[in-house]
């Protein structure tokens, strides 16, 4: 097979040209890229157990140990130089292995790190003060209000009570005269 | 500079004790020369707090790294943009910062204050420069000095840390410090009011611009953070229950309900104590949720490093909870309502539901907050209070003050009648059914977005009903356009149409909340061509192909950026760049741990959220999260509406203040029966 010159130049350029570029979008494998220290920490290519439905719902229950307040997965999935979250990620896919629940995981992780390892302590015993005592404070406040307003109405309609002799004698209004004012000036903006 | 600078925060300091001295005793006394010595304090310190200011930016902008704050927050290459943030980037700066706003607010407290009004100034004067000296005192005593220097000249500094390095955060601190710094001049003339025994109205004439203003910075500070939040952290939200987000939210809380209740004493000249408990309590809660920030006593990912500095602010919180509360019950006797309450079913009562809820969520995220201190207090046992918590316990009670916020103007003044409530309600209250009804048919389960979104419904009604009725009215009255009709009509009634715009705002926040439980994402490793799928809550199915990886240099940084090509239903969208970021110092050094940029492609409808997670082995192939989060454009719409109706509110004229119309239903009946 005879090749040309021109042939020739472009066949070495395109080698070339493969060999120097680090990779070709959809096609082999991929390159290496100049200064992989700066692109975070290197990562492993993510395995079944990583993008798990069910571990993950786990997980989102369970507190990261690193101090961020965020849950395993959030972290795992959000701060990429935490090495706390990867390694309890890997705790609870290695607790799954086992056979266990998801509840016997969560389980195991209140027993190993104490409840703050739950993102919302559990619903029992002193907790419970923390879920329900906002809501029975409104509550009891609601009934002090009610209350109160029944009190305020009552003493505003004995003084109505009072002052309506005194001014039955001047109407320069009638009652639905005084209505279809007030309704008026309710109709009227500002 | 550095000597400069602290001299300044020395002279300060001296002023500030000087004007409190003066001011309470030139209040109290009655003497004119004390008083004028109060006012001249005030200037005098905030003259003082400028230059340490100027001091602190020239050593900035000079890069003298000798000073430890400018060595630990900034670097030679750090951009201009956040060589200015610098300044309150830190613990000791954003000390200085907050002394000086505090001290420019009490000069213009003092300076544009109406003569009307003169009386609470030597309070004033007197409260501001305790607070301020308080702050300065932390900066030399503490130590927490932004003057300080080092034994020895750094060749650079350490370059300010990565997420703040963003737009969001230059503005979203000072807005939250802009804030919660306002709130002191309210809560001085509060206590000018009770201190002079002047309690009528007059004084929260004084405070009104100043409450609206607090709010509305504290609502674009955090508005902003959840702006920064989103686009910086990378986790795919805008709000985690955060302590820090919590105690931040507090006041915002305490002071929405005020911005109601206040309503009831100018028209009705009751709920007296209550208006006042609340200004007080704004306060105290800013100053309760600065010492929860900055002193790591609940872990958080926006605190401060645990430092003393926490415990100065707890020791004065310890000292002004008990001298507001003896001063607040000594005056008691002087706060009687002038009128009662004459009906339940009033406009009255039904703000009184709205400021019971209020503080109720209040109490609930304060509760929460706290409670993990609580349980190690009681129990000895450490829990966590995360989301979950807080949103079992937060959402009911939202949902019920969204209900309160189209249901509040909808009932008369005084007392509603029956005929005039069902007037009031066929429109806002078909309108929610409808939505809701739209929701089902469309598919919606979840019962807390159905809610949300149902509600709003119902609130957009009242809000348009009240918009059509009083432009309506205009047309009728005057004969004007409509479009001109409701433009003058906006700008005759802002506070009311203003509050209107508010609430509309509030609504498309509830709604694009919701719209987060619709939330999906994944995560996938591709190589460049390989591709991923991920459907909407829409049902849309978008694509995304790892296209390539680049690495290039910024100013200050190594930046590492893969593109990702994406296609919704087979139609191509276009491209998301997401990136690693290595921050170096000027020599190249490295000066954090690799930060992460988030590509996102915001619509109506949904964003696109995409997260480079790494690279595998050094190579190309790389790591993502996708998330598609609904309806997150509309968080900032909301933003936008809510902080333009409260400048409506807030811009000056507008008819005449709410005080000459005091009891206008009385003036009403006397006008009748005269």
């Amino acid at each position: 097979m005879s090749i040309d010159r021109r042939g020739f130049l472009v066949a070495v350029t395109a080698t070339l040209g493969a060999a120097l570029q680090d990779s070709l979008a959809g096609s082999g494998p991929a390159g290496r890229v100049a200064d992989p220290a700066s692109a975070g920490r290197p990562m492993t290519a993510l395995t079944a157990a990583d993008i798990d439905a069910g571990y993950q719902a786990i997980e989102k229950k369970l507190k990261c140990t690193c101090g961020c307040g965020l849950d395993i997965y959030t972290c795992r999935t959000t701060d990429f130089n935490c090495t706390y979250s990867p390694n309890l990620h890997r705790q609870v896919v290695a607790l799954a292995e086992q056979g266990k629940t998801a509840q016997e995981i969560i389980d195991a992780f209140v027993a190993q790190y104490g409840q703050q390892a739950l993102m919302a302590p559990p619903k029992r015993g002193f907790n419970l003060a923390g879920y329900f005592v906002p809501s029975l404070v409104v509550l009891v406040a609601a009934g002090f209000l009610i209350r109160a307003l029944h009190r305020w109405t009552r003493a505003a309609a004995a003084q109505a009570a009072v002052a309506a002799p005194a001014s039955t004698g001047s109407p320069d209004a009638s009652p639905a005269e005084l209505e279809r004012l007030r309704r008026e000036l309710e109709r009227h903006p500002g | 500079m550095t000597l400069l600078g602290n001299l300044a925060l020395w002279l300060a300091f001296l002023m500030g004790l000087w004007g409190a001295v003066t001011g309470f005793a030139g209040g109290l006394q009655g003497r004119t020369d004390l008083q004028r010595s109060a006012r001249q304090a005030v200037f005098a310190m905030f003259a003082a707090l400028v230059v340490a200011v100027i001091c602190l930016e020239v050593a900035i902008f000079q890069h003298d790294f000798n000073v430890a704050y400018v060595a630990g927050r900034t670097s030679r290459n750090l951009p201009t943009f956040y060589l200015w943030s610098a300044l309150y980037s830190g613990q000791e700066g954003s000390l200085l910062f907050w002394a000086t706003v505090l001290s420019l607010f009490a000069t213009l407290a003092q300076v544009l204050t109406s003569a009307r009004h003169r009386a609470y100034l030597p309070f004033v004067a007197a409260v501001t420069c305790v607070v301020a000296a308080f702050f300065i005192s932390v900066m030399l005593f503490a130590p927490a000095n932004p003057f300080a220097r080092l034994p020895y000249t750094p060749v650079d500094g350490a370059g300010m840390n990565p997420q703040l390095q963003n737009p969001g955060m230059v503005f979203h601190p000072p807005m939250l410090y802009l804030g919660y710094i306002s709130i002191t001049i309210p809560f001085a003339f509060a206590i000018a009011a009770l201190m002079s025994k002047k309690l009528d109205v007059d004084w929260l004439v004084a405070i009104r611009k100043w409450t609206l203003l607090s709010w509305l910075f504290l609502s674009i500070g955090l508005l902003i953070g959840m702006w920064w939040a989103y686009v910086e952290l990378g986790w795919g939200g805008y709000w985690a229950w955060d302590p820090v987000e919590n105690v931040a939210l507090l006041p915002w809380l305490t002071m929405t309900a005020f911005l109601h209740s206040v309503m009831i004493q100018e028209k009705r000249g009751m709920l007296k104590k209550w208006n006042l408990a609340l200004i007080l309590s704004s306060w105290l809660l800013s100053i309760f949720g600065t010492f929860i920030t900055r002193s790591g006593v609940i872990a958080s990912v926006h605190s401060f490093t645990q430092s003393n500095v926490g415990y100065f602010f707890l020791g004065f919180l310890l000292l002004a909870v008990p001298a507001t509360f003896v001063l607040y019950a000594k005056r008691l006797p002087l706060l009687e309502a002038e009128s009662t309450l004459e009906s339940m079913v009033s406009r009255e009562a039904s703000f009184l539901f709205n400021n019971l809820l209020f503080l109720g969520i209040a109490f609930s995220v304060l509760w929460g907050t706290m409670f993990p201190i609580l349980s190690e207090w009681v129990k000895g046992t450490k829990v966590t209070v995360g989301p979950p918590f807080f949103n079992q316990v937060n959402i009911p009670l939202g949902l019920a003050l969204l209900a309160l916020t189209g249901i509040g103007p909808l009932i008369a003044w005084r007392r509603a009648s029956i005929p005039n409530l069902r007037r009031q309600f066929a429109v806002p209250a078909t309108s929610g059914v409808f939505v809701l009804l739209i929701l089902l048919v469309a598919g919606m389960r979840d019962f807390g977005a159905l809610m949300a979104i149902a509600l709003g419904g119902f609130v957009m009604g009242t809000v348009t009903q009240e918009f059509a009725r009083g432009t309506s009215a205009r047309h009728r009255q005057y004969g004007e356009p409509l479009a001109l009709a409701a433009l003058r009509l906006v700008g005759r009634n802002r506070r009311r149409y203003g509050g209107y715009i508010v609430h509309t705002g509030m609504v498309l926040l509830f709604v694009a909340f919701a719209g987060m439980a619709f939330k999906t994402e994944t995560q996938a490793t591709l190589r460049p061509g390989e591709s991923v799928t991920l459907r909407s809550p829409y049902g849309h199915v978008y694509t995304f192909t790892h296209v390539s990886v680049s690495q290039y240099d910024a100013l200050n940084r190594r930046v590492t950026a893969a593109l990702v090509e994406v296609s919704r239903d087979g139609k191509h969208m276009g491209r998301l760049k997401t990136e690693k970021r290595q921050h170096v110092d000027a020599l190249g050094r490295n000066t954090f741990e690799p930060s992460t940029e988030v590509g996102i492609r915001s619509g109506l409808r949904e964003d696109l959220y995409v997260v480079l997670g790494g690279l595998v082995n050094g190579t190309e192939q790389a790591v993502y999260r996708f998330t598609i989060n609904p309806l997150v454009w509309w968080v900032w719409a909301g933003g936008y509406v809510l902080v333009f109706g409260g400048l409506i509110v807030l811009w000056p004229g507008g008819g005449p203040p709410a005080v000459r119309r005091t009891q206008a239903g009385y003036a009403v009946k006397l006008e009748a029966r005269t």
